[in-house]
């Protein structure tokens, strides 16, 4: 398509977006830290005020972003991958540990989370790395590539003991996936993620036992009937013979052991027709499936009681409904939902809610902003504000698969898959959806470092995007 | 390509499908399932002021005189509130129903004018009894917003001392905002000790954040108790009093006004300080303060004015003393100075009253006689010394030994009402007299009458000089407090400047006062086997009959207590003054009263009434 001009206009719609929802997420730090009885503005100790400040350079970033030449973020995406993951370290070894984590800077009154930059260079690099002229995941040397870039500064963050930020990076396999990785890796990654929850709610016997079952109904359905029915008859009977062994030898085994020889009599037979007669050459594919389930089952436990710490655990747990515990761990998530819950469905009015004041809900202005909104915009509110991110993610998404270069489309791809994770995690966890991991809620969250990480992240795509039928290189 | 991408679409999707399941949630949680609107109603933090006990109060031989008692008050969050079963609130609180709504009328005035708010508890109703608060507990649940909060008193062991202990009452507005530690309704000490140690005695508030569920029943600490602070009990204090002293020295003074004020020389403490007409302190105590003390307040009597610090009167007679020590460190004045006495003291046209007694006579007889017209000569030997220029020089010494001697100014005992009395300077005559005033003129002065006034605690210290020769501790009635120092000035000496010699003459007198023959002025304060010296004073007072005034210490050689008496229009020093201050000295050094005589003159001042007496001819 011939084009009348290579340098159109900034995004006006992703613009107003983000300053809609930039606005909005600064009226709920106002009324998180309002106080009825004491109401004062200007006063420079208060969140509100210093977000203003935040917002204030965000723009002048926004500024410095926009009369940078595009080339200068393709040319520099190592190079400022490098000096971030040089921060990581330095931060490692000289940070401020602030609520457990080693993940701050801190310059007198000024305090800044590398792990926030990070995820913009990251985004760069991974947009340059698989940008580069004959980039293929079909590669395997290319896949280890783009992994590493990805992985090298969630390991860092991961020893900074701050496993929130460091999560955010899994998002990249959706960019990945975008650009050729194969399905079966998200396919696989959610039955992996859909068992482990299962094993920790339900005894390993019956997931193996359910595991095995469903294996079975696809392979019925797929056709293998005869030779599946002489393998479950033999497969029945040499768990008979098992289980009988297992009760008379007082054994103190787990009961799930007792299935694994009939589940592996049942594997190998069927896998050995599968070659031997060169028919149904899916079934090695769903026993693989099988395996690595049974696998994950057995070892999810040990990963959960040995490797996740204490609190990790209770929060999971008390997430699942497993644990009780409405004052301790479980305090955050009940206080966070009967704030949203409070507002109803036109709210308590600005400024009028309850809940979000008097610390009932702990981090109200940073992680549990989004609790302001429900309690007192209520239903129409935090609707709008999904409904806002929901525009902006496929705003985004729209604008990246119409960039002429595959730098820029796979940056694009980065950034909407990083508020994203942000968006689903954030707003998740106030309203009892998933685990309480701390994460900001992007440009709602109190914060200097994420309100200019997010500004960043977003405005460099801008930026490129005024320049998507070029090729930049 | 053409079209959008289909793994972007999957991803779209995927987008979409989260946003849609998030909007199914929240209007679950927000239209749908009305579980956490009342979760939220129910989920109030309540905060519950931990008042500390207050400390205890013993006197100095390690009786108990103040303690604590257990009260509660219905404590109300105006937000919180539903309208209520108001006759059934009524009933439990023992309220008529006007007097409910005029709180209620009194509590809206109080949330516009700022003055509690409507968020945090504020006291609704103070001081509820026992069974009232058994009852109220019970039904607790149908009054959402109200709550019940223990808080305690003060309980008053002896019916004695109010004037020293003080009370405790609501705090003022203006307190309040001069110290943020207090909000409204809290109780402060207000006056006596309870006044002056109030940051000692107060301890240190706690707070306990509870959370409270729709029926505004407890439902555990909030957050694990991580933010509640434990309340810290107030310091307990020993006073420098010996209430059994204490309590003779009101008993002696009943029907009487004036007051008795006993200091340990050595040390300054304050052993006894009557103030009379006194009060039993338990009537200013929690609700029943609003009831007594507007009766107290308008008694004509005055029984709230602690007269042994507040009231300034002449000293009378007791005040030679003071002008013989200053002649003779001025040299004016010579142990053997003789001056003759015609019943009193003539010049130019004045007269100076005086009664029957040897002529002439020296400083010590002089003393022992209290002789008017001696210290006539002796003033104005003192205030015309040719060694000073002009009278206002002189007088401004003597103003200055005045004012060492612990006159004209408060002396800085721990109550925080004393008043200064009045020591004249050259000032102030220039400004009466125009500048055209001499010796003469201030001549009453040299009898401790005219424009001077002193408080019963300066004369009670004037004798712990004397008793100490020269040297006085700020009385104090602070003995010691828990787990910390009683302040520093109280264990400072304060010198006179008077040499030690001079003494001997003035503690002669004092003791022939008392135990002379015939002219002897205070020979009713005689104790068996005790050195008691002391000195009579007799002021002239132009609204009645002379006030009666004693100032004594004893024993001579080792004092252990001075002590003033001062009773209003009770005529001679040797009437009332003597005979009461040598009960007191006795009491305290003896413990008891001893000979016949003795508790004669005892039964006397019991049943000594000035006060009906008065009434009657009236």
């Amino acid at each position: 398509m011939p084009n009348r001009s290579y340098n159109k206009s900034i995004d006006w719609i992703t613009v107003g977006l983000y300053s809609l929802l930039v606005i909005f997420g600064w009226l709920n730090i106002y009324a998180a830290n309002f106080n009825p009885e004491n109401p004062v503005f200007f006063d420079t100790s208060k969140e509100y005020f210093k977000q203003l400040v935040w917002i204030g350079f965000s723009l002048l970033f926004v500024g410095m972003i926009l009369i940078t030449d595009s080339k200068f973020y393709v040319e520099f995406a190592y190079i400022f991958y490098g000096f971030t993951i040089l921060l990581l370290v330095v931060v490692l070894l000289f940070g401020k540990e602030i609520n457990g984590a080693k993940s701050w800077f801190e310059i007198g009154p000024i305090r800044f989370q590398p792990a926030e930059l990070s995820k913009v260079a990251t985004n760069l690099a991974v947009a340059r790395a698989l940008s580069r002229y004959g980039f293929s995941f079909k590669k395997f040397t290319d896949l280890v590539k783009a992994s590493a870039v990805v992985l090298f500064p969630m390991l860092l963050i991961l020893l900074q003991n701050d496993t929130g930020s460091a999560l955010v990076y899994f998002v990249f396999i959706i960019v990945f996936y975008r650009e050729g990785l194969t399905g079966y890796i998200l396919t696989f990654g959610l039955i992996a993620g859909i068992v482990t929850t299962l094993t920790l709610l339900i005894p390993n016997s019956t997931i193996l036992g359910l595991i095995a079952l469903s294996i079975i109904g696809i392979l019925y359905f797929k056709g293998v009937r005869k030779d599946l029915f002489k393998a479950l008859v033999i497969g029945g009977v040499i768990l008979g013979a098992s289980y009988a062994v297992y009760e008379y030898s007082n054994s103190t085994i787990d009961l799930e052991y007792v299935l694994i020889p009939a589940i592996l009599f049942v594997s190998i037979y069927l896998l050995s027709i599968s070659i031997s007669k060169r028919i149904h050459k899916f079934i090695p594919t769903y026993l693989l499936i099988l395996w690595s389930a049974i696998i994950l089952a057995l070892t999810a436990d040990y990963f959960f009681e040995d490797v996740l710490s204490h609190y990790q655990r209770t929060r999971i747990n008390v997430l699942l409904g497993i644990e009780e515990d409405p004052l301790g761990a479980g305090y955050n998530v009940n206080q966070s939902k009967i704030a949203i819950g409070s507002g109803g469905l036109t709210g308590k009015g600005y400024l009028q809610g309850t809940q979000t004041k008097f610390n009932f809900v702990p981090e109200q202005s940073t992680d549990f902003i989004y609790c302001t909104v429900g309690e007192e915009w209520g239903f129409m509110g935090s609707t709008a504000v999904v409904l806002l991110f929901l525009a902006l993610l496929l705003r985004l998404l729209y604008l990246s698969d119409k960039q002429h270069s595959t730098f820029s489309r796979v940056y694009g791809y980065g950034v909407a898959a990083i508020f994203f994770f942000h968006f689903a995690i954030n707003i998740g966890m106030t309203i009892g959806l998933s685990p309480v991991i701390g994460i900001p809620l992007p440009f709602f969250s109190y914060g200097g470092s994420s309100l200019w990480g997010f500004t960043l992240l977003l405005f460099v795509f801008l930026k490129l995007d005024t320049n998507r039928n070029e090729l930049i290189r | 390509m053409g079209g959008i991408n289909n793994r972007t679409l999957l991803i779209a999707a995927i987008m979409v499908g989260l946003g849609l399941i998030f909007i199914v949630k929240l209007f679950i949680l927000q239209v749908h399932d009305p579980t956490y609107k009342f979760s939220a109603v129910s989920n109030t933090r309540r905060q519950v002021t931990q008042y500390p006990s207050r400390g205890l109060v013993y006197d100095r031989n390690g009786k108990l005189l103040v303690s604590n008692q257990a009260v509660y008050d219905v404590m109300v969050v105006p937000r919180d509130i539903v309208p209520f079963d108001s006759i059934d609130f009524c009933e439990s609180l023992d309220l008529s129903i006007e007097q409910l709504r005029e709180r209620f009328v009194q509590m809206r005035k109080d949330i516009r004018s700022r003055k509690i708010s409507t968020y945090k508890p504020s006291v609704f109703l103070k001081q509820l009894s026992a069974e009232q608060y058994g009852e109220f507990q019970e039904k607790l649940y149908k009054f959402k917003g109200f709550f019940v909060q223990g808080r305690t008193l003060r309980k008053y062991e002896y019916p004695s001392a109010a004037h020293v202990l003080g009370y405790v009452g609501e705090i003022s507005e203006g307190q309040l905002k001069k110290d943020a530690y207090y909000s409204q309704g809290d109780y402060v000490g207000i006056s006596g000790i309870e006044q002056t140690y109030e940051q000692e005695l107060r301890g240190k508030k706690g707070v306990k954040y509870m959370l409270v569920d729709v029926h505004g029943r407890e439902k555990g600490a909030f957050r694990g108790g991580e933010h509640d602070t434990a309340a810290i009990a107030g310091k307990n204090i020993t006073l420098s009093l010996d209430i059994e002293l204490q309590q003779y020295g009101e008993l002696l003074m009943q029907n009487k006004i004036g007051s008795i004020v006993a200091v340990e020389p050595s040390s300054g403490e304050i052993l006894a300080l009557v103030s009379a007409p006194n009060y039993d302190p338990s009537l200013l105590i929690g609700r029943d303060r609003s009831r007594n003390f507007p009766v107290l307040l308008t008694d004509s009597l005055k029984p709230l004015l602690n007269r042994a610090i507040q009231s300034a009167y002449p000293p009378g007679s007791t005040f030679k003393t003071i002008n013989a020590l200053i002649g003779l460190q001025e040299g004016t004045l010579k142990p053997y100075t003789t001056h003759e006495c015609f019943m009193g003291y003539f010049a130019r046209g004045l007269s100076v009253g005086c009664h029957l007694h040897d002529s002439p006579l020296n400083l010590t007889q002089s003393i022992q006689c209290s002789c008017n017209a001696y210290y006539c000569y002796e003033l104005r030997n003192i205030l015309d010394n040719p060694k000073y220029e002009n009278i206002q020089e002189s007088f401004n010494v003597w103003k200055d030994y005045l004012v060492k001697f612990g006159f004209g100014y408060r002396l800085g005992s721990d109550f925080r009402n004393e008043v200064r009395g009045f020591v004249p300077n050259a000032d102030y005559f220039d400004k009466v007299y125009k500048k055209s005033w001499s010796s003469l003129t201030v001549i009453s002065l040299s009898i401790g009458q005219g424009e001077l006034l002193t408080t019963p605690l300066q004369m009670a210290n004037m004798g712990a000089m004397i008793a100490n020769r020269g040297h006085f501790l700020t009385p104090h009635i602070i003995k010691d407090i828990e787990d910390s120092e009683i302040d520093e000035r109280f264990a400072e000496i304060h010198e006179t400047d008077i040499d030690i010699q001079h003494f001997a003459p003035i503690v002669n007198g004092m003791e022939l006062a008392v135990w002379g023959g015939a002219g002897s002025t205070a020979r009713i304060a005689q104790i068996p086997g005790i050195s008691i010296c002391g000195k009579t004073g007799t002021a002239q007072n132009p609204h009645g009959d002379d006030h009666s005034i004693f100032m004594a210490f004893a024993p001579k050689d080792d004092p252990k207590i001075a002590i003033a008496v001062y009773v209003e229009n009770g005529g001679f020093g040797a009437r009332w003054g003597a005979p009461i201050a040598s009960l007191m000295v006795e009491k305290y050094l003896t413990d008891s009263i001893s000979t016949p005589y003795r508790q004669w003159i005892e039964k006397r001042m019991l049943e000594g009434d000035l006060i009906n007496a008065e009434q009657k001819l009236q």
